[in-house]
């Protein structure tokens, strides 16, 4: 136990001194600080106002970008250090490569998470100050869906860090993943309910399963579902299930396929050569 | 304390390792040598338990080093060919080594002074940004202070300056006793004073393997 929190606390303070977390920060805070100075919370539009508004538009840009953050700064950890050589002395000591490993996973995760979390709350801080109405349900529900998000990802990117030999491949795969995740899957099935060949429930159960289209949807899903921005996608889905059942769903979904990757990434580290 | 049988390690088609049987005990002092490539750091990776052999096994006190590796570990100290670019800063990579093996960071800093490394005042720098020599001291200090039963260098004197190498041995010979002290080296009159035992390898196999 005091390995692991070891292991994820030197990572955690390796990875604050790194550039890539300062411009990470930046983005994020950034983003907030932008929405604020366009006075997002002034206008209205579609029946969104005010903070709401403003959480709405910072996590739909954060559900396309975090996952390519998360991917490229994480996706080299494990690699990257075998690569040159680290692993060979770190491993030396005597701690087991299941703490080793997971510390490493808990330290990556708190560097990613808190960042897009603090951003919301100084959001919320800066939100009230200025006398807005806070929208608490949706605060908790993307506070829950920014740690699905990043389980997802990041057990995703240690998965893919696990078994690639170089660096450069490693990149060339999670932007892949992502690429594919953002927009191939939706392409594809598009094209499939275009030719009518299979049922939209069919067509819909597969775009769920990919856990950036989950998010899509359970980003607007404490909305009204009168509003016309939710796209049929979101609307079938809110009638067939109840609401709760689906942020229930859009959270444990990500978190569990995250544990999957990061737990097959587990077995294949443990399996190969270590250096 | 270690027991190599018929080990062999492949690398896609190429033998590194190549039924290699050899058994170190207390107070063997080896150097191993022979030419790039012919398998010493392959050997030495395996005895840490970072390969998957091919066949054969490695015993240390009768325990894998990778099925049992924290047990196996606690008894080793490894300083390898080429100090890593660690990104930990001093003080970050002693609290790792304190905390992970037991060691008293007091000892560390005991011997990184008698490797003459003014450690006190570059405890807030990146390990990677020391220089080469400093980054030896280090790691070797923290082998010290380890007090290992099972001490593995892989040519750790590359980096070092004459005097530097002087303490380093000095510093061995304080500490060799009823120890394994395994050295690959390309400098057999360096250490001839501190080993009891010569190997020689060439292309994955020990070619001789004498007592001096
Ligand atoms: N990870 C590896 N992948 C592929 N080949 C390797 C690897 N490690 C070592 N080898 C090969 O194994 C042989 C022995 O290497 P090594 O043990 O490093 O030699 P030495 O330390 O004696 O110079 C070399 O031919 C080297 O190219
Ligand atoms: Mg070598």
């Amino acid at each position: 136990m005091k390995n692991l929190s070891l292991i994820a606390y030197l990572d955690l303070k390796e990875s604050i001194r790194a550039k890539w977390f300062l411009v990470y920060s930046l983005v994020f805070g950034g983003l907030i600080a932008l929405f604020f100075i366009a006075g997002v919370t002034e206008s209205q539009v579609m029946g969104f106002s005010g903070l709401s508004r403003l959480l709405l538009m910072y996590i739909q840009i954060t559900i396309v970008i975090l996952p390519i953050f998360i991917l490229i700064t994480t996706v080299r950890s494990i690699s990257g250090d075998r690569d040159n050589h680290i692993l060979e002395y770190m491993l030396s000591f005597p701690i087991s490569l299941k703490q080793y490993y997971w510390g490493k996973i808990i330290g990556r995760f708190i560097t990613v998470y808190l960042p897009v979390l603090f951003a919301m709350i100084i959001a919320i801080i800066y939100g009230a100050f200025k006398g807005a109405e806070i929208p608490w349900s949706i605060f908790f529900l993307y506070t829950g869906l920014l740690f699905a998000l990043s389980s997802a990802f990041l057990g995703i990117a240690f998965f893919i860090s696990s078994f690639v030999k170089s660096s450069e491949v490693a990149l060339g795969i999670a932007f892949f993943i992502w690429i594919f995740l953002l927009a191939f899957i939706d392409i594809a099935l598009i094209s499939l309910m275009m030719q009518e060949r299979f049922s939209t429930e069919l067509i819909i159960t597969i775009s769920m399963m990919n856990p950036m289209e989950i998010f899509r949807v359970a980003a607007i899903s404490l909305f009204d579902p009168e509003l016309t921005v939710m796209g049929p996608v979101a609307y079938y889905i809110l009638d067939t299930m109840s609401q709760k059942m689906f942020v229930f769903l859009s959270i444990g979904y990500p978190v569990i396929l995250g544990l999957v990757f990061a737990t097959l990434g587990f077995v294949v580290f443990k399996k190969k050569d270590l250096v | 304390m270690i027991k190599i049988d018929n080990l062999t390690k492949k690398f896609g088609s190429s033998i590194s390792l190549d039924s290699v049987t050899c058994e170190f005990n207390k107070n063997d002092s080896i150097a191993i040598m022979g030419a790039n490539g012919a398998g010493k750091t392959t050997l030495i990776r395996s005895i840490l338990g970072y390969y998957h052999p091919d066949e054969g096994k490695v015993l240390i006190n009768g325990y894998s080093p990778i099925t049992d590796r924290v047990r196996v570990l606690k008894d080793i100290s490894f300083v390898p060919q080429l100090p890593p670019p660690i990104k930990l800063n001093i003080e970050e990579l002693i609290s790792y080594v304190v905390t992970s093996s037991d060691v008293e960071r007091a000892l560390i800093l005991h011997y990184a002074n008698e490797m003459k490394l003014n450690i006190k005042e570059n405890l807030n720098k990146s390990f990677f940004k020391l220089s080469g020599g400093m980054k030896q001291k280090l790691l070797i200090a923290i082998s010290l202070a380890k007090k290992s039963n099972i001490i593995i260098y892989d040519e750790p004197t590359a980096n070092l300056d004459p005097n530097a190498r002087d303490d380093f041995y000095r510093l061995l010979k304080q500490n060799e006793d009823e120890k394994v002290l395994l050295f690959v080296t390309h400098r057999l009159e360096e250490v001839k004073e501190l080993v009891n035992r010569q190997i020689y390898m060439d292309l994955g196999k020990v070619t001789s393997d004498e007592r001096v």
